[in-house]
């Protein structure tokens, strides 16, 4: 079976909701792990990486709580099939890289994902939609409770979980969430919000982690220090804040509606337009005008058109998510037209925004 | 503030230098400062090599590290310099290995440098139990101390049985 069949089609993997989604898209909680005496991935040569990977992978894949999953060493999978695996989140863009004795487990619901030897030996993460940080360290804790049965962990009372990179030492753990703000950033607030949060030593990123683009208004906001605090102090601290941007992006909202509503349904409208007309359109334009989009659903100006169907879209017109959809190999040109058409074919049925009354 | 070398004019140019935790200054005066060619601040990044000799009076001694053995990793052969390279270790021993300096470095990427948080459960038992056997071991001593053999005995089987 191969990982797309595996996986639910977007249509379906979209419909999943949690609380405060409107402005939360997913929240996260991932550890990382290392065996004993081993060396760290980077560091290791072929046959130690092939067999931490031996240890592992029978390790994780023995757990119920992943039933039912999907595994396999990373060189099995196609290019193809590893940049579906970014572009839905479930991977990093470094393991997608990555060759012989790198692997990964997901499950089904897409709520548990493990990779192997990718900067540390074992990279757990537990992935909800909305803002559900609680849920998911619970989901994880058990899991690393489980697995630190079988397998033999690097751990000093004194330095905690050890890391091949030091800033992921003592918990090893690294909590975050995917917020659209795009109230933040009409409003011209966004720098002032990151800056505040790098003040509390939490990272501000874009769509696909470190080093990468903002687009489409979506923030990936994250703890730094791992050590000289408990997990729990951790996710208690980084809450506080995200309930803290929610509210600042609420009422950058609220704000813009009374002081320039204009300007708002101006580009609520100018966005609708354009996905429902273009002939060419490139991913970067498709989502950021879908930000848009999604606003004016967040505002009541859309009707019949629901939040998940801009998630759909959304990854279905991701690149390695379209080539997928057609046989042939697509250039980037021919993309663009293929992309155009799918946006103006789902936006066919959909009614022209109004202001809200 | 007279100038460092000559020690007759004003000094105009201040050259600070920071190595490790020690921190290094010399001020020259303007002409002092382009004789050791030091004046452009664009060219600043080169004049490493001119503070040392300055502050030392001589010709910058040779590197001392090329003739001190290089610290490896007993487990993976890890070297300080590969950490320098990469800004991670080869593996979880080198966490001993390069032990020193260590502190220095998790101080300002963390909020402390003792781990607080979760403990594998195996560890959390190991834990527990030399806590028990040390506050059995104090009162085996304080009843001995008291010539409180009786219950001297009693306490000495415990803490053969908790070993």
């Amino acid at each position: 079976m191969t990982i797309h069949e595996f996986l639910a089609p977007p249509a379906v993997s979209c419909q999943r909701s949690g609380p405060n989604d409107q402005i939360v898209m997913s929240s996260r909680v991932r550890l990382a792990r290392n065996l004993r005496k081993l060396p760290f991935p980077s560091w290791a040569k072929k046959p130690d990486r092939l067999r931490v990977l031996e240890t592992i992978l029978p390790a994780v894949e023995s757990l119920p709580q992943l039933d039912p999953h999907f595994a396999s060493a990373m060189d099995d999978l196609t290019p193809l099939d590893r940049q579906i695996l970014v572009e839905r989140h479930l991977i990093s863009r470094e393991h997608a890289a990555k060759s012989a004795g790198s692997g990964l487990v997901v499950n089904q619901e897409e709520s548990i994902c493990v990779m192997i030897n990718e900067e540390d030996h074992l990279r757990m993460q537990a992935l909800r939609p909305g803002l559900q940080i609680k849920a998911c360290w619970q989901a994880i804790d058990a899991l690393d409770s489980a697995l630190e049965t079988k397998l033999d962990y690097a751990f000093s009372p004194e330095l905690g979980y050890l890391t091949a990179c030091p800033t992921n030492l003592g918990t090893g753990i690294r909590v975050s969430a995917m917020l659209h703000l795009p109230g933040l950033v009409l409003a011209e607030e966004i720098t002032r919000i990151i800056n505040a949060a790098n003040k509390l030593n939490f990272a501000v990123r874009g769509l696909y982690g470190e080093g990468t683009e903002a687009l489409g208004n979506v923030f990936q906001v994250s703890n730094q220090m791992t050590l000289g605090e408990s997990e729990t102090q951790i996710i208690e601290r980084i809450s506080k804040a995200l309930n803290q941007i929610i509210e600042e992006e609420e009422n950058a909202r609220t704000t813009l509606l009374e002081k320039k509503p204009k300007s708002v349904f101006n580009h609520i409208g100018r966005a609708y337009g354009i996905l429902a007309n273009a002939h060419t359109i490139s991913s970067k334009e498709t989502m950021n005008l879908l930000s848009l989009l999604r606003l004016g659903i967040d505002l009541g100006m859309f009707k019949g058109l629901e939040r998940s169907v801009t998630e759909e879209i959304f990854l279905l017109t991701q690149p390695a998510h379209l080539q997928q959809q057609h046989t042939e190999k697509l250039g980037a040109e021919e993309r663009d037209i293929l992309r155009a058409d799918m946006v103006r074919d789902r936006l066919r049925s959909v009614q022209r925004p109004q202001a809200p009354k | 503030m007279l100038c460092n070398v000559c020690k007759l004019n004003e000094a105009k140019v201040h050259l600070t230098k920071i190595v490790g935790d020690k921190m290094q200054k010399v001020d020259l005066c303007e002409d002092c400062s382009k004789e050791k060619g030091v004046d452009d601040p664009t060219t600043y990044s080169s004049e490493d090599t001119f503070l040392g000799q300055i502050l030392a009076g001589e010709p910058a001694a040779p590197e001392p590290s090329s003739t001190e053995p290089t610290v490896k990793c007993p487990t993976c052969g890890y070297s300080q310099a590969d950490f320098k390279k990469a800004g991670r270790f080869g593996c979880s021993d080198c966490y001993a290995t390069f032990g020193e300096g260590l502190e220095g470095m998790l101080k300002t990427m963390h909020k402390g440098v003792r781990h607080t948080g979760k403990s594998p459960a195996a560890f959390q038992q190991t834990r527990a139990e030399a806590q028990k056997l040390k506050l059995l071991q104090k009162r085996l001593d304080k009843a001995i101390a008291e010539e409180n053999f009786e219950e001297a005995a009693q306490l000495r089987d415990e803490i053969k049985r908790t070993k």
